[in-house]
């Protein structure tokens, strides 16, 4: 049986491109993030050091969010995640910490265009101007009625992931909040 | 609309991305405790009009608890500071008594 996402490649084109991000590699990291072990353990994985608090950083094709105080999300090819896992969980083994790969239980929008921070604004209490929220900033708020964690990779660009269960639900917020005909040209 | 600044992620976050947790600091009696001291834990709490202690959980962000005070009048927000402790900081204690002289201090 081959894997697939929960959007099944369906997306909207109005105010701004909502696309399905297609299969991503995602594995939680739970533990003592200011531990060198751990430290060292997610560079092995990414190619990268973690990042500061609220922020996410790329190498390559992984990249590194900073999701609470304990806790990073890894972002790589999805054929890659269950070997990450598995190496993170060697790395950490006499450590007190977690790595779940998680990649089939999210849901990840690309989003592009010029009114994303518009579009977002319907449904965030999140201060979306570009001076509050710079790029590579992770937030992790509430969108509509659910949980999200988004992050502005350019000013005309922005992923957003949300669990799976609501997927299809998102998709469907984000279509309705980017209908061309209930444009804001705020931001 | 009521904003508290999460100490645990460093974001200004809005009442709707956070859980209220209600009052703060009270005392857990558990097995062995007097039925007094036990109904006090269960159904005793604090309503006050003015400054009080809270417990809050950013559960649309970070998922981490902290605590918040804050008047229940005007909404001003004292300070918020960390989950891990058992009564508010003395330097938050300090800034309070400074800005409402006649509040009679924390009491547990
Ligand atoms: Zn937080």
């Amino acid at each position: 049986m081959s894997s697939v996402t929960v959007l099944q490649g369906a997306g909207f084109d109005g105010a701004i491109e909502i696309r399905d991000a297609g299969l991503l590699g995602m594995i939680t990291l739970r533990g003592d993030l200011a531990s060198p072990t751990l430290n060292a353990a997610v560079k092995t994985a990414t190619g990268t050091a973690p990042p500061e608090m609220g922020q996410i950083v790329h190498a390559d094709a992984q990249s590194c969010a900073w999701m609470s105080p304990d806790e990073l999300m890894i972002f790589a090819p999805y054929a890659q995640a269950d070997e990450i896992t598995a190496q993170i969980t060697g790395d950490l083994a006499d450590h007190h910490a977690l790595a779940v790969n998680v990649s089939d239980a999210r849901a990840v929008f690309d989003l592009s265009g010029n009114a994303i921070r518009d579009v977002l604004s319907k449904g965030t209490p999140v201060d979306l101007s570009p001076d509050a929220l710079g790029l590579n900033v992770v937030r992790r708020t509430r969108l509509g009625q659910v949980a999200v964690a988004f992050w502005f990779t350019s000013e005309t660009t922005a992923r957003l992931v949300c669990f799976r269960s609501v997927g299809a639900y998102m998709l469907t917020w984000l279509s309705t909040a980017a209908d061309p005909a209930a444009q804001v040209d705020y931001h | 609309m009521l904003h508290l600044t999460c100490p645990n992620c460093g974001q200004m976050v809005d009442e709707t991305d956070l859980h209220a947790g209600g009052q703060a600091h009270i005392t857990r009696h558990g097995a062995g405790a007097s039925d007094a001291d036990f109904e006090d834990y269960l159904f005793m709490r604090k309503n006050p009009k003015g400054v009080h202690f809270e417990r809050w959980r950013h559960v649309y962000g970070c998922g981490k608890w902290f605590h918040a005070a804050r008047c229940t009048t005007t909404l001003q927000v004292f300070g918020t500071y960390s989950a891990q402790t058992l009564t508010p900081p003395k330097p938050l204690i300090t800034k309070i008594k400074k800005l409402r002289p006649e509040w009679e201090g924390f009491e547990k």
